[in-house]
């Protein structure tokens, strides 16, 4: 039984320059207590598909789905107050600059405690009991002290791991960490990343890692979602990513990276992700593939079966070459 | 000649006083405190650490935008500390820098031609038609199109600007050029077209490289020569094959093993350093990096350990691990 179902979800945006496509079709199921990884380049829609998710899209924002549920309730169709119920206990969210999240006028145990009144209603005393917990759980020194200190006193990775604490302040049964690490140095990256699987292992709660960092998904996540200009191109268990990628841009990405290259030469991809005014016709990543054919320009590819990571490709890779591939373009 | 010497720094020091009110003394940040290295026509040095760790000091010393409060920087035979006003501006031209942020080194009301041609226009005597060939022959030369000469920064990517960012800084012919994290800001498959290109120039140009990063995998790529530093002093240096295959510093050991590395079939050892850097101002006592080392002995409080040379590389520890 999944605990969050999501099926073709759409979010499109109302521009100045007419409507625009930011996450297109994207499916994900999350099973409780499962790590899983979607992986990106900026504008590929990574951030957008999660927010849309917790609802916290501006009202320029059109957001479609087959289907959207999270623990059996439908979050089409429920009332706003339940829906605010959901929100921030049972699934949290922790966003990529700690320092701009949080609120520079309050407190952070001020902040703590905001959600714990709001939705356990414990008083007083119990909050502050609850916040100290929460803060010396994510391993911050001196809890009692850190209460009072406001987010401009504490660096970068403190400040994350009060959003951490925020975030699991209601226990909740899905965490959504969007780029968590980016914004710090490595070895406070290593220690927060390490949190979080603790945390997870702990709890029983299932992970969204949002990041664009490879090295991040091999060393944490279990399964992968690729995502490529707004649309998934493949869904596959990590290891079976790094070994035996399907897509064409999945191929390209792992090969671009530094510490898999063997020349001083990298393999890149040339040109960049498509905008809003020069989306391709057939397939988006056709303008950048190297095995691409005509038919990749005009027709658009539909997903592949789930033995080949339901890539979005004509010619699902299989262990570095394509499959079905065109006899004459081969020669 | 690939190898030559372009650039030597003899113990560079830059502190700043930090004013802490009205009624207390100021007191000194030891931004950097103490770094020794040589630039090679060809080759590049990479320095890594983490945030506060001196490396941005390190640049706004090499390329003079600053002076150091104490130590020697020698560009080819010329003592820059001691150097006339006129012999500045001259060695300024053989030193240039391009900035972490693509978004923000670029002036955006100013055409990309414009931008490139400022230094020649500052520069030297050019005439405008001889300026406007040059920006265009750069143009071509990082892989932009001539008809991005009219355009202005918003309409690039952030690739793009990365480019433009090499470009102006190649306009003077320079022979060291530093990049502050040129890399970090940008996507993955950006990233590894912007290492291709300053790859390429270096050979073309013969350029020696102060590349700072704090990305293991990217220096691990592109480096020569690699300067680990902690708290503005440097800890570990060596070749690039040294350090990443036998890391003798605690804190280089560390922040190796805790790089994600793409690769989910590796055995994962992972090296979790406690705490978080200390403040610059109040360093702690002797080694700085004792607060967070695993392997500290109460010698590491009390005095700070010398550079010293171990297995091919300097390090300055007194537990360093051997192989």
């Amino acid at each position: 039984m999944p605990l969050l179902e999501i099926e073709n979800l759409t979010v499109s945006f109302q521009t100045a320059g007419g409507q625009f496509t930011a996450v297109d079709s994207v499916s994900l199921h999350i099973k409780p207590g499962e790590i899983v990884s979607i992986v990106g380049e900026s504008g590929s829609g990574k951030s957008v598909a999660m927010l849309a998710l917790m609802g916290l899209l501006p009202w320029t924002a059109t957001v479609t789905a087959d289907k959207l549920s999270f623990n059996n309730q439908d979050l089409k169709t429920i009332a706003k107050p339940d829906l605010r119920k959901i929100i921030g206990s049972k699934m949290a969210m922790i966003f990529q600059e700690p320092m701009t999240s949080l609120n520079p006028c309050f407190t952070v145990g001020f902040q703590i405690m905001e959600s714990l009144k709001i939705h356990l209603g414990l008083n007083r005393a119990q909050r502050k009991k609850r916040a100290i917990e929460l803060l010396e759980l994510v391993g911050i020194p001196e809890p009692e002290k850190r209460l009072s200190a406001f987010p401009h006193q504490l660096s970068g990775g403190m400040n994350q791991r009060v959003m951490i604490a925020l975030a699991i302040s209601c226990n909740p049964q899905l965490l959504i960490a969007d780029e968590p690490t980016t914004a710090l140095d490595v070895t406070i990256q290593a220690q927060i990343l390490d949190l979080l699987l603790k945390l997870q292992k702990e709890k029983g709660m299932s992970l969204i890692l949002i990041t664009h960092d490879m090295g991040v998904v091999a060393e944490t996540a279990e399964r992968v979602a690729v995502q490529y200009a707004g649309q998934q191109v493949e869904k596959q268990k990590v290891k079976g990513l790094f070994s035996n990628p399907h897509h064409p841009y999945t191929q390209a990405l792992l090969n671009s990276l530094p510490e898999r290259s063997k020349s001083k030469i990298l393999p890149s991809i040339a040109g960049v992700v498509p905008g809003q005014f020069d989306k391709p016709k057939g397939c988006l990543f056709s303008p950048r593939c190297e095995y691409a054919t005509d038919k990749c320009r005009t027709v658009p590819p539909v997903p592949a079966g789930d033995e080949q990571g339901r890539a979005l490709c004509h010619y699902p890779i299989e262990n570095g070459k394509p499959t079905n591939y065109p006899e004459e373009v081969n020669s | 000649m690939s190898g030559e010497v372009v650039l030597q720094a003899v113990d560079l020091k830059r502190y700043y006083e930090v004013d802490r009110g009205t009624f207390k003394k100021p007191a000194t940040l030891k931004a950097l405190d103490g770094a020794s290295f040589t630039l090679k026509k060809g080759k590049t040095l990479a320095i890594v650490g983490e945030s506060g760790c001196g490396k941005s000091t390190m640049a706004r010393l090499v390329t003079m935008i600053e002076t150091p409060t104490s130590g020697q920087l020698i560009i080819g035979d010329e003592d820059v500390s001691h150097a006339s006003r006129s012999t500045r501006s001259r060695l300024h031209k053989k030193v240039q820098i391009v900035f972490q942020d693509p978004y923000g080194s670029l002036n955006p009301r100013q055409k990309i031609g414009h931008s490139l041609e400022e230094p020649l226009l500052v520069n030297t005597s050019m005439k405008k038609a001889e300026r406007r060939e040059a920006a265009l022959k750069m143009i071509r030369l990082v892989g932009l199109r001539p008809e991005h000469y009219d355009r202005y920064p918003h309409m690039f990517s952030g690739g793009q600007r990365q480019r433009i960012a090499v470009a102006r800084a190649l306009m003077l012919n320079p022979e060291i050029i530093v990049l502050d994290e040129p890399v970090s800001a940008l996507d993955v498959s950006i990233q590894a077209q912007i290492l291709n290109l300053i790859a390429d120039l270096q050979q073309r140009f013969d350029l020696a490289y102060m590349f700072i990063s704090h990305d293991l995998s990217v220096v691990k790529h592109i480096a020569d020569e690699v300067m680990v530093m902690y708290l503005g002093k440097p800890v570990e240096t060596g070749s690039r094959e040294n350090i990443f295959a036998r890391p003798h510093h605690p804190y280089t050991r560390a922040l190796l093993s805790a790089t994600p590395v793409a690769d989910p079939f590796r055995n994962k050892e992972r090296i979790v350093l406690r705490g978080e850097l200390p403040s610059p101002i109040a360093p702690p006592s002797g080694c700085t990096f004792h607060p967070r080392c695993p392997s500290m002995t109460e010698k590491c409080t009390q005095a700070s350990p010398e550079l010293r040379e171990i297995e091919g590389c300097m390090v300055a520890c007194y537990h360093p691990k051997t192989y």
